[in-house]
């Protein structure tokens, strides 16, 4: 197997286990919507645009006041969204059709399952059973993972403090929850477009509301399963894309989506080593094999060239014997006819 | 003796070379940007927003920078792991690239989070297991401590610590396995970190593949970066190469271009997988779609033939060209994952651009590393071999 199969295995791999994801049933299975759990609705056929709401936020969440008092209604003309200096903020719409401009009050959405929590690599954000998704700035290291994953825009930085920046948004007023008071901006609200209850009441109040008024409503709550659920809903007349809303956020929960990547971390701890330390004994074994080859080789050939050189002397030397011989044996016929000749010449001169 | 006489010759001697003047202006732009950055904030250096919490710091100084840093996982992997020791005189190098290349991004952090200090929490004080990120710095933080063992040898050669230098040698193996697992978890995890927001990220580039993509990826960024790094270093430190370094180079250009150019045709076919998963092909006709194809086709398949056609003809120009627009094609994709194509929905004017801020500590962090690539390599046996260790191979 070449580095390249093995890659495209691997990805494999990765790929089924992204595909099954095994920590999602779990996750549903562990939430079922926190019925008990604080929520708040937000009917946007209500809303009139008073800021009343963001001024009760920025007074318990002593934030820097606006340079335009919250009187000033001009504000809602331009769109704005949450900051370090306003957790929660009021925009104008204008929705096809509609007679009216629309309001839609933008806050934290305190989701059941939080991408905000599951981004953060220091665990401070949590969802808390008040319903809240607080935030610890005693650990944030401010990597600002959270605003990339969350997908409703919300948590906001202070880019401006030197030393000490912290990840701000809204914290569903838990400090007040706990006194057993209602968000500030809820209790301010003066045309009750916001209601607090446990999530599993404000369902049913929604519910209700868009079913006693046949027409009236988008058959729908937004927040009940977007993302996994939100604890801050909205129901409304317009479709809720004209609302600034996305409405192609699935109902998946964020984790849902690191989930199959984070599955492959054992796989690949696991498989590794095993694999590479494979790879390197064959690859080890083989320069073994080769190098071992290479010494018989050369052995062989050193044999096979010294028998030959062998072979080749003693034939050369058989040959040069007999060629010796032969000519011993001339040069003794010669000397032998030599002998005669002259034996012969002698006796005739006698 | 003769690193000294070197040390002179290269700038131990004249104090006003072209590169120290520029390199100096530079460090000291740096370092007033830094003083802006921790006592006016984020906001007083950089064009970050409540919409765009990521800049070109994290862009370019992590994701491009830890990418363009697997030249030393892949190059010990193709020595040690895969047995290819031809390739040895380019582990050094490459080890001493990604050593520098991790110590720099862990450094442009510094700059980037709100507060630096604070690094080591997810580590040692609280860790947040169902973060990406924290997979991210774990393996980050492992890793930069592997290179630093992996590199060890080459400073213990230099100061003549011949006992530790010979013990660390024997865990070459163990680490660079180690290297590689780390390197596998954190290069796709970078991708994966995108994986969480699939209504902010472009559909084009949006993919379940994103942690495949980005670790493939980073293979031929990696092999790409060692041809790159290569060729500027023969052009400037030829005089620090013995004749193996030498001589081992030019196998060494060849053998990566072919590599990188058969990883970059795997990616290339993966990418249109992961078109085809997600039946994202009618987004190909759009604006982004476009744009989504010049990444792909001129800064992939471009340099994938021109490798191939490089490595057949041995035409080493064409393939150290080829690295540089490579290179280039690395940097596009993070950017297009991490900037052009992460907010795509909003509005013109909530888009993000970097500062000149920005751009000048990025800039800085880069010139850093060049001068510690320069002073480590003018003195320590990183391009020779060290005359007491001529057997490390």
């Amino acid at each position: 197997m070449n580095r390249r199969t093995f890659l495209g295995l691997l990805g494999a791999a990765g790929v089924s286990l992204g595909a099954s994801s095994a920590s999602h049933a779990a996750s549903a299975a562990d939430v079922k919507g926190l019925p008990d759990s604080g929520a708040v609705l937000f009917d946007a056929t209500r809303c009139i645009g008073c800021r009343k709401c963001e001024e009760a936020c920025n007074a318990v969440n002593e934030l820097p006041k606006p340079a335009a008092p919250f009187s000033d209604l001009k504000v809602l003309d331009t769109a704005r969204r949450t900051s370090d200096a306003a957790f929660t903020v009021v925009n104008t719409y204008h929705p096809a059709g509609a007679q009216a401009p629309v309001f839609r009050k933008i806050q934290c959405n305190h989701c059941l399952e939080p991408a905000c929590a599951s981004a953060c690599f220091v665990k401070a954000f949590q969802k808390n059973e008040s319903g809240a998704v607080s935030y610890d700035a005693s650990v944030c290291v401010g990597c600002r993972y959270c605003m990339i994953a969350c997908p409703f825009n919300i948590p906001t930085y202070e880019y401006n403090e030197a030393l000490a920046p912290r990840v701000r948004k809204c914290t569903f007023c838990e400090p007040r929850l706990k006194e057993g008071k209602l968000p500030a901006c809820v209790e301010a609200c003066p045309k009750e477009a916001l209601v607090f209850g446990k999530r599993r009441e404000i369902i049913h109040i929604a519910r209700a509301r868009i079913m006693d008024n046949p027409g009236k409503y988008q058959d729908h709550i937004y927040g009940e399963h977007e993302m996994g659920g939100t604890a801050w809903m909205t129901i409304s007349a317009a479709p809720f894309r004209e609302l600034g809303m996305r409405e192609d956020l699935g109902v998946e929960t964020a984790g849902s989506y690191t989930a199959g990547a984070l599955s492959a971390v054992p796989v690949v701890v696991g498989m590794w080593p095993v694999l590479l330390g494979g790879i390197y004994a064959v690859s080890k074994r083989k320069e073994r094999i080769a190098e071992e080859e290479k010494r018989e080789a050369v052995a062989e050939a050193i044999a096979r060239a010294s028998a030959e050189a062998e072979a080749k002397l003693s034939d050369e030397l058989g040959k040069a014997e007999v060629a010796n011989k032969r000519r011993i044996e001339v040069e003794v016929k010669k000397a032998l006819e030599a002998a005669a000749q002259s034996q012969t010449s002698g006796e005739d001169k006698q | 003796m003769s690193d000294h006489a070197a040390t002179a010759k290269t700038g131990g001697g004249a104090l006003f070379t072209p590169f120290n003047i520029i390199a100096g202006v530079i460090v000291l732009i740096g370092l007033g940007l830094t003083v802006m950055r921790f006592t006016g904030g984020l906001a007083a250096v950089t064009n970050l927003t409540d919409y765009n919490p990521w800049g070109i710091w994290i862009a370019f100084d992590l994701l491009c920078g830890v990418a363009l840093a697997a030249g030393g996982y892949t190059t010990s992997a193709a020595c040690y792991i895969f047995g290819l020791k031809r390739y040895h005189g380019a582990v050094r190098p490459a080890i001493l690239t990604a050593f520098l290349g991790y110590s720099l991004v862990v450094f442009a952090l510094h700059y980037d989070v709100g507060r630096p200090w604070r690094l080591p929490f997810p580590i040692f004080l609280q860790q947040g297991t169902t973060s990406i990120l924290f997979e991210v710095g774990l393996c980050v933080f492992i890793y930069l401590t592997v290179l630093f063992v992996e590199f060890l040898p080459v400073a213990l050669e230099w100061q003549g610590w011949p006992r530790l230098r010979n013990l660390l040698v024997k865990l070459t193996m163990a680490l660079t396995i180690l290297g590689v697992i780390l390197s596998t978890m954190h290069q796709s995890s970078l991708g994966a970190l995108f994986l969480i927001a699939p209504s902010k990220l472009h559909p084009l580039w949006y993919s379940a593949y994103l942690p495949l993509f980005f670790f493939v990826s980073s293979i031929f960024a990696g092999l790409s970066m060692v041809i790159f790094e290569g060729s500027l270093s023969h052009r400037w430190l030829h005089h620090k190469m013995d004749q193996g370094h030498l001589d081992a180079s030019v196998q060494v250009v060849l053998g990566f271009a072919k590599a990188a150019s058969l990883v970059m045709f795997g990616y290339l076919i993966l990418k249109v997988f992961g078109l085809a998963m997600d039946n994202r092909w009618h987004y190909l006709l759009t604006g982004y779609g476009v744009w989504f194809l010049v990444e792909i086709l001129g800064f992939v398949a471009l340099p994938c033939y021109l490798y191939a056609l490089g490595a057949r003809e041995k035409n080493l120009t064409l393939i150290r060209r080829t690295s540089v627009l490579a290179v280039l094609g690395i940097v596009v994709n993070r950017f297009n994952i991490c900037l052009v194509a992460f907010n795509w929905q909003l509005s013109a004017a909530d888009r993000y651009f970097p500062s000149l801020g920005e751009i000048g500590v990025s800039v800085f962090v880069v010139t850093v590393g060049l001068i510690a690539f320069k002073f480590i390599t003018t003195r320590m046996p990183v391009f020779h071999e060290h005359p007491d260790y001529p057997d490390h191979h």
